[in-house]
């Protein structure tokens, strides 16, 4: 067994960072945290987190990025505003949380084959070329880039749906993707 | 005057949601109110796309509100709460921030679009509160109600982070509106805990767990029925009641109902119209007042 040192050094951060972070939309109030736990206290899925919601405010406004971006935290939360609507200091947690994870992909942090980001990312590519979701299409590219075993626990629910008429095999697309902000950001760069 | 709204169905009110759009459709139909669906519509981008751009995540939602705006209409409303909250949440964010009106304005510029800025999005829920009224509800009501006490499930998204459907935390209007159809509630204080969203597909058990403390809740109060009114939270307390079971130990079978299907019943809608054929879980149940409600009493 290795041992490690679990305690972080000052050095190791970096402070810049969340002051960046400070300035992005729905992240300007990080600094007002108190610290006080509300956030992981009516969090629904705190008790799952590496670090629960207040820990990660925390490790964002102290600058120690990788260990932020690279946590199961900033993906398990389902964006219920929970946490958001009950923060006596007005801090905009689930916003904070969806940065980092938008952050976490840019610089390619995210837990690899962790299911909750391979989504995100098949959902966005999907979304994006054709304009709607196509569940059952999604979600046989999100196991395929986690972990396809995922699959065996959705047969007897995706049966369920079928006899219901609750799911189709189309692939849903709309009319004008023309329209749709890839194309159009194409358009904008020329300009 | 005849009333009309524009209306955005979204992915899941055409796939796993579909008895949500049946009876939100038959619902209206019988309080004579017409719905419009937006044309060529595309998905609101829900929570995924936003975790990945979030410039882009507000112009691909700012399209619909465009095509909104082009149909000379003032209000879309939207039933769905991932489709409700991202169309509050660009336009919120397009107003407080100069640097994402900007872009969201030269994506929308470059096809040709103009910003929806003067669209209002409405829900299902505050709309029947609001603007059609409990009177209204109550006066039309046809049939009794035999199917028991309701538990009204409002999960997160449709009362968070904006409060124009109801309260964020204890919200009532569901409630109301039942109540006024001649529907009992019982107290539910988990109302507006997260269901877990789409954590039902990606990590299994947790999605199962947070949905088994939902619905042990809701028959500890004593409900015979589930109202809700998101398409997300409908699926998850009905499509893993099989696995609530095992996991629970409890003799669980509960019909989870959009509580558009409800006052469509109280209304005299039509079982099929209605979408009760489409849900998972409670058939059994289901079919006891689904058919006991045949001989309709006038209950005013």
């Amino acid at each position: 067994m290795e041992i490690k040192r679990q305690m972080k050094h000052q050095k190791e951060a970096t402070p810049e960072w969340a002051h960046q972070i400070t300035k992005l939309p729905g992240c300007e109030k990080l600094f007002s945290c108190i610290q006080c736990g509300t956030c992981s206290g009516t969090c629904p899925l705190s008790i799952y987190m590496d670090y629960t919601p207040r820990r990660i405010m925390n490790l964002v406004r102290e600058g120690f990025r990788e260990d932020a971006l690279a946590s199961q935290t900033i993906w398990l939360c389902a964006s219920c505003y929970s946490c958001t609507v009950r923060c006596p200091q007005q801090i905009q947690i689930t916003d904070i949380m969806y940065t980092l994870k938008r952050e976490a992909i840019k610089s390619r942090l995210f837990p690899k084959r962790f299911p909750i980001p391979a989504l995100a990312r098949e959902f966005y590519g999907m979304v994006s070329k054709n304009g709607r979701s196509s569940e059952m299409w999604l979600v046989m590219r999100m196991a395929m880039k986690s972990n396809p075993m995922i699959l065996l626990t959705m047969i007897g629910t995706g049966w369920n749906l079928f006899k219901t008429g609750r799911m189709t095999l189309r692939r849903e697309k709309i009319r004008r993707v023309s329209e749709l902000p890839h194309e159009n950001a194409k358009a904008m760069e020329v300009r | 005057m005849s009333e009309e709204y524009l209306y955005f169905p979204g992915c899941s009110l055409k796939a796993t949601g579909r008895a949500y759009e049946e009876s939100l459709l038959t619902l209206f139909r019988l309080l004579d109110i017409k719905l419009d669906e937006l044309e060529d519509w595309n998905c609101c981008g829900a929570t995924s796309y936003m975790s990945i751009d979030e410039e882009k995540a507000f112009a691909l939602s700012a399209r619909n509100l465009a095509l909104a705006q082009k149909t000379g209409k003032k209000e879309l409303l939207a039933p769905c709460a991932a489709c409700y909250l991202v169309l509050k949440k660009t336009q919120d964010y397009v107003e407080r921030y100069p640097s994402m009106r900007e872009y969201v304005e030269a994506s929308l510029k470059a096809a040709n679009l103009p910003m929806g800025d003067k669209i209002r999005t409405r829900h299902p829920l505050e709309v029947l509160y609001n603007d059609i009224g409990l009177d209204r509800i109550r006066s039309k009501v046809v049939r009794k109600w035999t199917g028991g006490p309701v538990a009204c499930y409002y999960g997160c998204q449709a009362v968070r982070p904006y409060y124009e459907v109801d309260k964020p935390v204890d919200p009532t209007r569901m409630e109301e509106l039942l109540e006024a159809a001649g529907i009992p509630t019982v107290k539910y204080s988990l109302k507006t805990k997260c269901c877990g969203g789409s954590l039902t597909g990606t990590i299994h058990k947790v999605g199962v767990r947070l949905n088994a403390i939902l619905l042990k809740e809701a028959a500890r109060n004593g409900a015979k029925v589930v109202a809700t009114l998101c398409p997300l939270c409908q699926f998850n307390l009905d499509a893993y009641q099989g696995e609530i079971r095992k996991q629970t130990q409890q003799n669980l079978d509960m019909p989870i109902l959009y509580f558009t299907q409800l006052l469509g019943w109280a209304l005299g809608g039509d079982a099929r119209a209605l979408g009760f054929r489409r849900s998972i879980s409670g058939q059994a149940p289901m079919k006891q007042w689904l058919s006991a409600s045949k001989e309709v009493a006038a209950h005013v």
